[in-house]
């Protein structure tokens, strides 16, 4: 077992490291500590906040992005493995005036309550109409992909209609 | 968390390298056991040597009825993959099965069974269908590489290289999943193989095992009807708020039942 006091002597030792990546298109680069989550840079370093944290235990899906075109939760990798590898946030996907599909569905099919789950939901949707592209994606399907997302306001119907319609393309 | 050293391996090598010379080091591969394991300060290693950038550990190759899975292989890839799906769909489905989408775009095989949690999936698909694990020092039979509750027979430094299964005559995986955190509270592998049938049960016990009594059965008559006078002893299974022993032990038995009926 390693103690308190090790612990303390063995942290003066770790060093930042420099991750250098791309976001949302953009190459951006920044000095972190190893153990710094994916999340944290993203919301803390860029600023992008519209990744949020729900749990940090990696149950909730609140945090999904894209890692190489891949929905993952951003809270359970840590930023230095990012180097070099693409991450979309919520904000990479589209702009108000200009929105991506899902987003659009989201908001025709009241797919929100109080908004935190959503960009996850997004995210996560996206991945869901990818993943089955060129089958009639069905209901069941939505709700078994949509597991590792959680709401706690809507009881999910609106965001499985939702994500429905963008697979739909209306 | 508390912090570490963070080193990018480029090769297996260099991996087992770092391993033998940094202090308490650990491996890094989906991270999703072992980073929140050192949020909740259950771990505290003192480097971390990520083998997400060693490409030589990643894909599935099949071969002369052989499958082989590279440790690095994410959950999402074997379960989409058309080969496994061709060769041994039962593994493919309980690839699909692993906790939700995000988890299995991370989470890998290597990762899964060096872990060993007594409700993970993959240690009834090595066990039930009698696979090989490949280390970068040894191979290691299915059935020995799995010795306790998060016990495997890893040596210390040993990093596990690939996962090799032979294609049985037919296999079908069944899984009672936690409705939460979807790991199995009871997963049973059911396979006819060349060499045998093979039960092997997950989430029941501290630790995957065959269940021989349902071997024995099934090998002189493969249907569902073989096992109806068969029970599983409650005795030593796991206990939590999730389900009791004696529940576990009937899902062991029911479970079995549909894999099998599933082949008919
Ligand atoms: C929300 C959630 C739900 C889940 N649901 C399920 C489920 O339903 N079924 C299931 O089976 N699992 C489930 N899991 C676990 C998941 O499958 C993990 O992927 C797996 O347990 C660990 O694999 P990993 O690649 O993430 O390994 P890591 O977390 O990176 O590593 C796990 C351990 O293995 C060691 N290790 C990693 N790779 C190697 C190697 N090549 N050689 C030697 N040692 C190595 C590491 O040092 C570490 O000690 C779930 C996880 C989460 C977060
Ligand atoms: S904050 Fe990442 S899964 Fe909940
Ligand atoms: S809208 Fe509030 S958590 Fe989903």
């Amino acid at each position: 077992m390693t103690g308190f006091a090790d612990f303390i002597g063995g942290f003066g030792d770790i060093m930042t490291v420099k991750v250098t990546t791309t976001v949302n298109g953009k190459p951006v680069s920044g000095d972190v500590e190893p153990n710094t989550l994916l999340v944290e840079f993203v919301r803390e370093n860029l600023g992008l906040t519209g990744t949020h944290v729900g749990c940090d235990t990696s149950q909730c899906g609140a945090c999904t992005v894209h890692f190489d075109g891949k929905p993952v939760k951003s809270c359970t990798i840590l930023a230095v493995q990012a180097e070099g590898h693409q991450v979309v946030t919520i904000e990479g996907i589209g702009q108000p005036g200009n929105l991506h599909p899902m987003q659009a569905a989201f908001q025709e099919n009241h797919g929100l309550q109080c908004g935190f789950c959503t960009p996850g939901m997004i995210m996560a949707g996206i991945g869901i109409v990818e993943r089955n592209k060129g089958t009639n994606l069905s209901e069941e399907t939505i709700r078994a992909e949509l597991e590792g997302n959680i709401c706690r306001c809507t009881g999910y119907h609106n965001i499985v209609k939702s994500i429905a319609a963008a697979a739909r393309g209306n | 968390m508390y912090n570490f050293t963070y080193h990018r391996a480029g090769s297996v090598d260099a991996a087992a390298a770092k391993l033998a010379e940094s202090g308490d080091a650990k491996l890094l591969a989906g991270g999703m056991t072992l980073l929140p394991t050192m949020k909740q300060r259950l771990a505290q290693p003192s480097d971390l040597i990520d083998l997400n950038e060693i490409d030589g550990l990643k894909g599935i190759t099949v071969s002369g009825g052989t499958v082989t899975i590279g440790a690095m292989t994410r959950h999402a890839d074997v379960a989409a993959s058309a080969e496994v799906q061709q060769a041994i769909p039962a593994l493919a489905k309980l690839a699909g099965l692993i906790g939700d989408p995000a988890v299995r775009n991370r989470g890998t095989i290597g990762g899964s069974i060096a872990n060993n949690d007594p409700a993970a999936d993959y240690p009834a698909a090595v066990v039930g269908l009698g696979a090989t694990v490949v280390t970068n020092k040894r191979e290691i039979a299915g059935d020995d590489f799995f010795t306790g509750m998060f016990e495997t027979a890893l040596d210390e430094g040993e990093i596990v290289t690939a996962v090799r299964f032979p294609a049985p005559q037919k296999a079908a995986y069944f899984k009672f999943p936690n409705p939460a955190s979807r790991y199995a509270v009871v997963g049973v592998m059911v396979a006819k193989t060349a060499s045998g049938v093979r039960v092997a049960v997950t989430g029941a016990a501290p630790c995957v095992f065959r269940q021989s009594d349902m071997e024995r059965a099934l090998s002189g008559n493969f249907s569902a009807d073989a096992l109806s006078g068969i029970t599983q002893d409650a005795d030593g299974l796991n206990e939590d708020i999730h389900a009791s022993a004696e529940y576990r032990a009937n899902l062991v038995v029911v479970g079995a039942k549909r894999a099998v009926a599933e082949m008919a």
